[in-house]
């Protein structure tokens, strides 16, 4: 089978942009990155392009060239961005192109989700009585895993407080002011343990790829990052999950991240200790913790200690969310996950500018959750 | 003077609940595997059988987790009082069967802890505009029986 290759990247600012569509925003993205890969648009044979809000993203190529080809929408809940690669990258390992775009963009209102409860196909007392909101359960499923695994107050601010600054030096990120771990323990408790400045807001943004066979990728740049491995997976029974009025007792099984990061990493012949630099779903303060040990980044409970320690900081020796991840980006679903890849195409490139870690990485990572219990995780290398 | 009050939804908890009668939460049980759901679910999502009788939950269960809601949430689809009371919920073990999420009585989060025992209530979360209780089901620590 053929390899994909990551050639081209583009992002549009993630933020507020008062009259602009998210199809122009995506428009954007995609000029960057056919730039960045040197080719232009009459050249992508195919494509899929994701976003929650839009209900037809393909229009996007009424912007970009009605040329014939082929852009299938897809949405995926939190793990859109992640769908969206994956399948431009199977597009090109089946061997039915050989030039692909992934694309996903998207312009949420402000405030938390809101939606009938029905869409995620829950009766309506849920919505109706306040609990049908996906804070509650990072609220309670991070004072669950605190309690279980000693993580303290102190340690989820000092991860909000490294993606924000990580973001001051991204001028591509929306929440650009360093914040302290005090000033962050000092902001209003939303949902027990979590605070205001633990949490990420829905925004605007897009983000795109340009994917080529690997045996072809000379003729575009010196520097391809390959597609080692993308894998998706729904939550299973006895999981705890995000909006679950119940589940079961005595089957408590592993979360849909761990699952699917098992499946990446064999997949890719790669293992958790070769990761150089990753991108983990930051909803919250919280849930980057929990999710560096579901992705096999540490074991439950070393999370405390490697936090204190600087490790998961630009210039430790596993550096998260180096662009700011979700906390300081927002997140526009559809093109969240694509952002995450565009950083650490940055990283393994050596382009990052004042983000870029240290060494020679050769191995990054990227990963998606979210409603109604999916998780989406991509592998890349150098 | 009596209060007229409805349950939030018809199925959900066993209605009216008297004193002799405490309110349970309604569930569903495979026919086949023995799946406990809740809500009273048609279809079984663990063997796919579409055969189930109804099952009234244990009405006693501890604390699995917790967490809470410090601002109002987004109308529709929540029909909470315009004037917000912060709140809280939490997932209780109800031993056997499964966890549930709901609403506790307790709004302190300092006075919850895991594994404490908790009782089910009903609780009126919204009053209509003609005076009408709204209830739904809601966890309270046990031991507030005996204070």
């Amino acid at each position: 089978m053929t390899e994909a290759v990551i050639i081209g990247v583009g992002l549009h600012p993630f933020g507020r942009f008062a009259g602009k569509p998210a199809l122009d925003m995506g428009a954007d993205a995609v000029r960057l990155a056919l730039a960045d890969a040197g080719v232009t648009w009459p050249q992508i044979q195919g494509g899929y392009v994701g976003s929650y809000e839009v209900a037809n993203p393909d229009a996007i190529v009424g912007r970009l060239g009605l040329t014939g080809v082929p852009l299938r929408g897809v949405f995926n809940g939190c793990a859109t961005a992640g769908t969206a690669v994956a399948l431009a990258a199977r597009a090109i390992e089946t061997g039915e192109h050989d030039l692909t775009v992934a694309i996903g963009m998207d312009k949420h209102p402000r405030g938390a989700f809101a939606a009938d409860p029905s869409v995620a196909g829950i009766p309506a007392w849920y919505g109706q009585t306040g609990m049908f909101l996906t804070t509650h359960f990072f609220g309670m499923k991070i004072n669950r895993y605190m309690h279980d695994h000693g993580i303290s107050h102190e340690t989820l601010a000092r991860v909000a407080s490294k993606n924000f600054g990580n973001a001051a030096g991204n001028d591509k990120a929306w929440r650009r002011t360093p914040l302290t771990p005090e000033e962050i323990l000092a902001s209003p408790v939303l949902n027990h343990p979590l605070r205001q400045f633990m949490y990420c807001g829905p925004n605007e943004g897009a983000a795109a790829l340009v994917l080529c066979r690997a045996d072809q990728a000379h003729k575009y740049t010196s520097t391809p990052v390959r597609v080692r491995a993308t894998a998706l997976r729904s939550r299973r029974l006895g999981a705890f999950e995000v909006q679950s009025p119940s589940f079961p007792v005595g089957e408590l099984v592993e979360s849909p991240t761990v699952d699917a990061s098992r499946a990446a990493y064999e997949l890719a012949g790669i293992g958790p200790e070769d990761v150089d630099v990753a991108q983990l779903q930051d909803t919250d303060a919280g849930s980057e913790v929990i999710h560096m040990a579901e992705n096999g980044l540490c074991k439950d409970g070393e999370q405390e200690r490697l936090i204190a320690e600087g490790a998961t900081t630009i210039g430790g020796r596993l550096p998260v969310n180096t662009d700011g991840g979700l906390l300081g980006n927002g997140e526009p679903i559809g093109a969240s996950g694509l952002r995450q890849i565009h950083e650490i195409v940055l990283q393994l490139r050596g382009t990052a500018g004042n983000r870029q870690i240290s060494g020679t990485p050769r191995v990054g990572y990227t990963h998606l959750y979210g409603a109604p219990g999916v998780s989406a995780v991509t592998i890349l290398s150098t | 003077m009596t209060t007229a009050q409805r349950p939030v939804a018809e199925g959900l908890f066993t209605w009216p609940a008297t004193e002799s009668a405490p309110p349970r939460l309604i569930a569903s049980e495979c026919a086949d595997c023995g799946l406990v759901s809740f809500p009273s679910a048609a279809d079984c999502v663990r063997c796919a059988s579409r055969e189930s009788k109804e099952r009234l939950l244990s009405d006693r269960g501890t604390l699995w987790t917790y967490t809470t809601q410090g601002f109002r949430p987004p109308s529709p689809p929540y029909d909470g009082p315009a004037a917000f009371e912060p709140y809280t919920v939490g997932y209780v073990e109800l031993p056997g069967e499964l966890l549930v999420e709901a609403r506790l009585t307790e709004p302190d989060p300092d006075r919850l802890r895991i594994g404490q025992d908790m009782r089910l209530t009903l609780v009126p979360y919204t009053v209509q505009d003609d005076g009408t209780e709204v209830m739904t089901f809601a966890f309270a620590p046990a031991e507030e029986e005996t204070s």
